[in-house]
């Protein structure tokens, strides 16, 4: 162990330069945020994961921003237990009629001021699983979506590109 | 020893049903059926509802482990009842309870009639058989009862802490020892079975693909391999290779994220640190080879849409460098650090009696004794000519779960290795216009949590049923008994060594 320890010392990082904020991403948080809200939130923001349907490909990619390639913490942003100690909801999914009324709670558990960003196809409007009967549709047909992150899944540089948008001054 | 052909009672065999016989049965031999599955002569794999021109009826499908020979009975039930095989042999209970909830078709006898799937927030009832509107939005759903002193109980989800998926744990523990963990699942349920039916083989086969996420190239290729058998389609050699390279692939991804993952649960973080690292490089090869890091709708029905550029194979071998140098470091770790150890070795024990009756496949029916995997029993192409051996281990615990997984992975790299070398030229798919019509098939995979299984039944050229059965059906159940008697801060170790999953069981 202490052999693996002292290696990370010396050898250079695996950790990748961050890529820019997502132009459009911006865009979409520059008309959904206040600018009180983000000067109160700061440049660090908690993060709480919310499954509200998907098929856990999004969730495999989510997990891998905390890898060390991607190393999300250095933007100040990490994922938290609790929806009361987050300031951005994470969902993925088409919201299932099963877990509509958790995401409802998870949301209303969230204090104020709170973003929340849909990840992945399904969440925009569901995806393949539109239309059946255990389905409701996207996140937005539940709870306010201030920022989506579109792909199936989306890749870690195409999450990471839309959270630092988060963080990111206003256009 | 008798085949499986010789002890189940035969009925009327439908021609059209391709890859394993069915065969149409009366209740009598149903129930016999069941009973030679109780007894241990055969596996159950598979029990789903169906409904062929509005005529109700249940699938069975079990298989000899030894010869990998598999079949499927089928009995009508115009009264829309059959009779249970749950009272013989409980691994069918919760799946005779789906088809009540989803199909409202009655298992007369079932010592468990509660719903499942089905948490009451559906705008109907029996959403696949007749469905007819939900009378009120109703949730009296009531847990089994546990009795003894100073017992308090734990409701846990659906929404966990974590980036997990959604289901719901309620312990009931004596001071910190679980005295009952019962689950009830089917929060991500998003009617996979009823997006299926009319839909076209290609639309059929994305949603295969997000069944569940972590497995899509083992969904994918259980999938091709009972449309395949259904049209009676030849896969080119090839194709059949860039398969079983994926699926290898995504072996050695899941297998290096949950080995991490599990000493991550016992906060030894160095570990998931490391293993996260080797995770993410083969997510990128795969990416580099397929174009897409989880290698989402590369298999289909008829090949694979993806074929491997010489930058591609060159980027896995490099891959496969980097785990060679890397890999047995961290397992002298796991191996070696006494307080991770501590944790792992004897915790969340199942019996092998258990992983037997059950029929658990992947890492926890092989760390409890059951030496089944469908690349071995099965011997599908290419596995049928690659030389790989099935580590089996007996102890049960968290710890041989990741034992299982270690040897696995040295297994899965010697795999690729023996695709690359040995790839064959040609081409990577065949046309599904020269398939039959009116097909049915059943075909299964071993992915890296165990054994998929997908049956098909074509009406013309569109799926009128598809029934995907998760290995976690037969897993999740021994969840339930592996942490009797642990204690409860003991529960995310033993649940992140199963890692079963919630979207591929709840469909």
């Amino acid at each position: 162990m202490r052999r693996t320890l002292f290696e990370s010392l010396t050898r250079r990082p695996l950790t990748e330069a961050p890529p820019g904020a997502d132009d459009a991403a911006l865009a979409e948080l520059a008309a959904s945020v206040e600018r009180a809200a983000r000067r109160r939130l700061g440049r660090s923001l908690a993060i709480r994961q919310v499954d509200a349907g998907s098929c856990n490909g999004c969730e495999l990619e989510i997990h891998a921003l905390n890898n060390a390639f991607y190393d999300l913490e250095r933007f100040g942003l990490r994922f938290v237990a609790s929806p009361r100690h987050a300031d951005v909801l994470l969902v993925t999914g088409p919201v299932t009629r099963n877990m509509r009324e958790a995401l409802e709670r998870t949301y209303r558990a969230t204090p104020d001021p709170k973003w929340v960003v849909a990840v992945g196809r399904c969440a925009a409007d569901g995806g393949i699983f539109a239309g059946s009967y255990a389905v409701v549709g996207g996140i937005t047909a539940v709870v306010p979506v201030d920022l989506h992150i579109d792909g199936c899944p989306p890749t870690p540089q195409q999450l990471l590109r839309g959270l630092i948008s988060l963080l990111a001054r206003q256009p | 020893m008798a085949g499986l052909l010789d002890i189940i009672p035969q009925g009327e065999r439908i021609e059209r049903h391709q890859a394993c016989p069915r065969f149409v049965v009366t209740a009598e031999a149903w129930r016999q059926a069941a009973a030679q599955i109780a007894a241990g002569r055969a596996t159950l794999i598979g029990l789903w509802g169906d409904a062929i021109g509005g005529g109700a009826l249940v699938h069975m499908a079990m298989l000899d482990e030894l010869t990998g020979e598999a079949a499927v009975i089928s009995l009508p039930c115009p009264d829309g009842t059959f009779p249970s095989v749950g009272a013989l042999h409980a691994p069918a209970i919760r799946l005779e309870r789906a088809i009540a909830s989803l199909y409202g078709y009655t298992a007369l006898g079932a010592p468990d009639t509660r719903p499942w799937l089905d948490l009451g927030f559906w705008e109907v009832l029996h959403p696949l058989g007749a469905r007819r509107e939900r009378p009120v939005a109703d949730d009296d759903y009531q847990f089994l009862p546990v009795e003894g002193d100073s017992l308090h109980q734990i409701p846990v989800g659906p929404v966990h802490a974590g980036i997990i998926e959604p289901g719901h744990f309620r312990f009931t523990a004596g001071g910190e020892t679980v005295a009952r963990l019962e689950e009830r699942l089917g929060y991500v349920h998003k009617g996979i079975d009823s997006l299926m039916a009319g839909a076209t083989i290609d639309a059929a086969a994305r949603l295969a693909a997000r069944t569940s996420g972590d497995s899509t190239v083992a969904y994918g290729i259980a999938f091709a391999h009972a449309v395949e058998a259904a049209l009676k389609l030849e896969v080119p050699p090839r194709a059949r290779y860039l398969r079983a390279l994926m699926g290898e692939l995504e072996r050695l991804a899941n297998h290096f994220g949950d080995i991490g993952a599990v000493c991550n649960d016992a906060s030894f973080a160095l570990m998931h640190a490391h293993c996260a690292i080797l995770r993410e490089g083969v997510l990128r090869a795969a990416d580099g080879a397929f174009g897409h890091r989880l290698m989402m709708d590369r298999v289909v029905p008829g090949g694979v849409v993806a074929d491997l550029a010489h930058e591609g194979a060159d980027g896995i071998r490099d891959m496969l460098h980097e785990v060679r140098r890397r890999f047995p470091r961290l397992i002298e770790l796991y191996d070696n650090t006494a307080s991770l150890q501590d944790r792992t070795a004897g915790t969340g024990i199942v019996g092998a009696d258990l992983a037997r009756q059950f029929g658990a496949g992947g890492y926890i029916g092989r760390a409890s004794g059951r030496a089944f995997d469908a690349r071995k029993a099965l011997a599908y192409p290419p596995y049928d000519r690659l030389a790989f051996t099935v580590p089996v281990l007996t102890a049960g615990d968290v710890n041989a779960r990741v034992w299982v997984r270690i040897r696995e992975v040295e297994q899965s790299i010697a795999l690729v290795e023996q695709i690359l070398d040995r790839l064959p030229d040609g081409p990577i798919a065949s046309s599904l216009n020269s398939g039959a019509a009116d097909g049915e098939g059943f075909g299964m995979a071993e992915g890296f949590r165990g054994d998929v299984l997908a049956w098909v039944r074509f009406e013309g050229k569109r799926v009128a049923r598809c029934h995907l059965r998760d290995p976690s059906w037969f897993q999740w159940p021994l969840l339930e008994a592996a942490i009797e008697g642990n204690i409860v801060a003991d529960f995310p170790l033993c649940n992140k060594s199963f890692n079963c999953s919630y979207s591929g069981h709840d469909l």
